[in-house]
């Protein structure tokens, strides 16, 4: 086994792991906070992707589609939390699974009767379009450099958000007893919008800058929902932490596997299920997750 | 404790049956075809029932079950000439078992929604084995040539090539997994698992062990699933790795919840009403131009379903069933 390679391999994990952790960190708040559990989730993923592609169009540079994609993203998400995600608050985990079932349905149709079932590529920005390299045969690509610390960053600015702001205060609160929140005056209804757009807002980002990096085919919304759910389940649902030490993991486990497995088709991608049999069997509520 | 169904249900039970029965005599082969996947889903909704609305199990990952038996069907068929029923199924069922026995091992031991998201997210995992390796042709799916005919000694008694016989066997199917369902329900073991859906820490406390309870029920669950997998194979002769989809298991999520959950007969009347719905949906001469794009009509009627309709069709001409109390307990 090559060492360069494998540390590019393991460059190549937490990258993807830290992209991971912006889709998987709004599922886990949105369901600690809201009690919510959002299949349409990976739906807003996929709409930053094909948002990135219309507006790196149309602005001609991917900064300009981060500044309009993510006001555009919170505005959807808050017209999709007044319209439907409202009446999922007192209903159980099924009805919740079920009516976010029905909006994939309808978000993955409108996407392919805007933007075709072709797959699309957005292209980088022209001073991170390069490589750094590494070794005489052997270089990283400068934007995934770029989107590391990209989601480095955002994650920083999550945690301070968490548990530095009255904002985050509230949302630890409510994350842990809604209700006495609501009784001491916090007006919840406008706290969970605000979780949802937060949510929202994250997922997209990472669809956004995403984008360059990876092709956009009709379905991206699942594959990355998937993944995020099996990050949730190893971190723990509702832990910001555990989202991130899992999203680390699955990445690190995704591109391993997909590396080394190669030669095993079809058990390739099965490594980060492996990986999440063996926490179920460890600790049942992941590794975060509260008894 | 299991609803059965009262005098109006059952009399209009018998009466769909009888019509069911002489739908080939009347219907032209694509209403045959229509109907024949009608029955076939409406075993696999009342499988996911026996988990969601007697056992308190949200399984999002009961496709793996219906593909992975279609699947086995493909498998184990020769190219050139057809399977024996006789072998064929139960080899189908076998690997199906085995692996339901397996993954439930694992998501027994997991409640509430860690049980859904762990169910999705293993079932995807089979999606992705048959979508990626090169077994039965990857993405592409594969054929299955010939259809399995029960052959006993040199006779051959059943052809399931002959849309008609496949048909009849497949009502046949549905009638006994009923039956089963039924006096599985209110036998000890249904009593058991009925009474861990509505509180599992009193059963434990009782001296039951939950888990196996509710490992067996998954396994029984997934069995049926497979019969139904198998059924749906033989109707195209063909297994594309969507069948064990999230979206599959999404359907028959809906489908329990159209027609009403823990009744059994609902999962029936949901089933033909969805199916019916999506036929409906994607003729162009009743939704026009919509009907390229059905999948909204679809989004739209799957919300319409779960914000009002919330005991389902069952509901709406049957006293209503037992209302499962929310999972939202912490896990």
């Amino acid at each position: 086994m090559d060492v360069t390679l494998f540390l590019l391999q393991t460059l190549n994990g937490i990258q993807h792991g830290l992209l991971l952790f912006l889709v998987a960190s709004g599922l886990t708040i949105i369901f600690g906070i809201m009690g919510v559990i959002n299949l349409a989730h990976g739906s807003f993923y996929m709409i930053g992707a094909y948002l990135a592609l219309s507006l790196t169009q149309w602005t001609g540079s991917l900064f300009g589609a981060v500044l309009l994609g993510i006001p555009i993203a919170i505005l959807l998400g808050l017209a999709i939390e007044r319209l439907f995600i409202v009446h999922l608050y007192d209903r159980d985990h099924l009805q919740q699974v079920l009516l976010t079932f029905g909006l994939i349905l309808i978000f993955n149709e409108l996407q392919s009767i805007v933007w075709g079932d072709d797959p699309h590529s957005v292209p980088k920005p022209a001073m991170l379009a390069g490589s750094v390299p590494v070794t005489e045969t052997l270089s990283y690509s400068t934007y995934r450099l770029f989107l590391s610390v990209v989601c480095l960053v955002v994650a920083g600015c999550l945690y301070l958000v968490i548990h530095r702001t009255r904002l985050g205060m509230r949302m630890r609160a409510g994350a842990y007893n809604a209700e006495m929140v609501r009784s001491l005056g916090i007006d919840t209804r406008r706290l969970f919008a605000v979780v949802f757009a937060i949510g929202v807002s994250l997922t997209a980002l990472a669809g956004i800058i995403a984008a360059p990096d990876r092709s956009l085919y009709p379905g991206i919304g699942e594959q990355v929902l998937i993944i995020s759910f099996v990050v949730v389940v190893i971190g723990g649902i509702g832990s910001v932490k555990g989202a991130f030490v899992g999203a680390i993991l699955i990445g690190l486990a995704d591109v391993y596997g997909q590396a080394y497995l190669h030669d095993f088709r079809g058990f390739a991608s099965a490594a980060v299920y492996a990986l999440m049999a063996a926490v179920l069997l460890w600790r049942p509520t992941g590794l975060f997750g509260r008894r | 404790m299991v609803t059965i169904p009262n005098r109006r249900v059952a009399v209009a039970l018998a009466l769909v049956f009888a019509a069911l029965a002489v739908v080939p005599l009347v219907g032209e082969t694509y209403a045959l075809k229509v109907a024949t996947r009608m029955i076939v889903f409406a075993i696999f909704a009342m499988s996911l029932d026996l988990l969601l609305g007697y056992t308190g199990l949200v399984s999002f990952g009961h496709a793996a079950f219906f593909g992975l038996s279609a699947y086995s069907l493909q498998l184990v068929s020769p190219e050139s000439e057809a399977a024996n029923l006789i072998t064929a199924l139960p080899q189908c069922l076998g690997v199906t078992a085995a692996a339901a026995a397996l993954i439930g091992m694992l998501v027994v031991r997991t409640a509430g929604i860690y049980f859904i998201m762990s169910t999705l997210a293993l079932a995807q995992m089979f999606f992705f084995f048959f979508h990626d390796s090169p077994i039965a042709g990857g993405s592409d799916g594969a054929y299955i040539w010939y259809k399995p005919v029960l052959t006993i000694g040199a006779t051959a008694l059943l052809d399931l090539d002959g849309r008609e016989t496949l048909y009849y066997f497949a009502l046949a199917c549905l009638v006994l997994c009923y039956g089963f369902l039924v006096v599985v329900l209110r036998s000890p073991f249904g009593e058991v698992i009925q009474g861990i859906r509505v509180n599992e820490h009193r059963m434990r406390a009782l001296g039951y062990d939950t888990r196996r309870f509710k490992l067996v029920s998954f396994v029984l669950s997934a069995l049926m699933a497979g019969l139904a997998g198998f059924l749906f194979a033989c109707i195209d002769g063909f297994v594309a790795p969507q069948l064990l989809g999230w979206r599959e298991s999404g359907i028959g999520l809906v489908m329990v919840i159209l027609g009403g959950m823990g009744t059994l007969y609902g999962s029936i009347i949901g089933a033909f009403a969805f199916i019916g719905m999506e036929e409906i949906v994607r003729d162009r001469q009743f939704t026009g131009v919509m009907a390229e794009h059905w999948q909204i009509l679809m989004g739209v009627f799957v919300i319409v379903v779960v914000l009002f309709l919330k005991n389902g069709l069952a509901g709406l001409f049957a006293e209503p069933p037992i209302r499962r109390p929310a999972t939202k307990e912490e896990p």
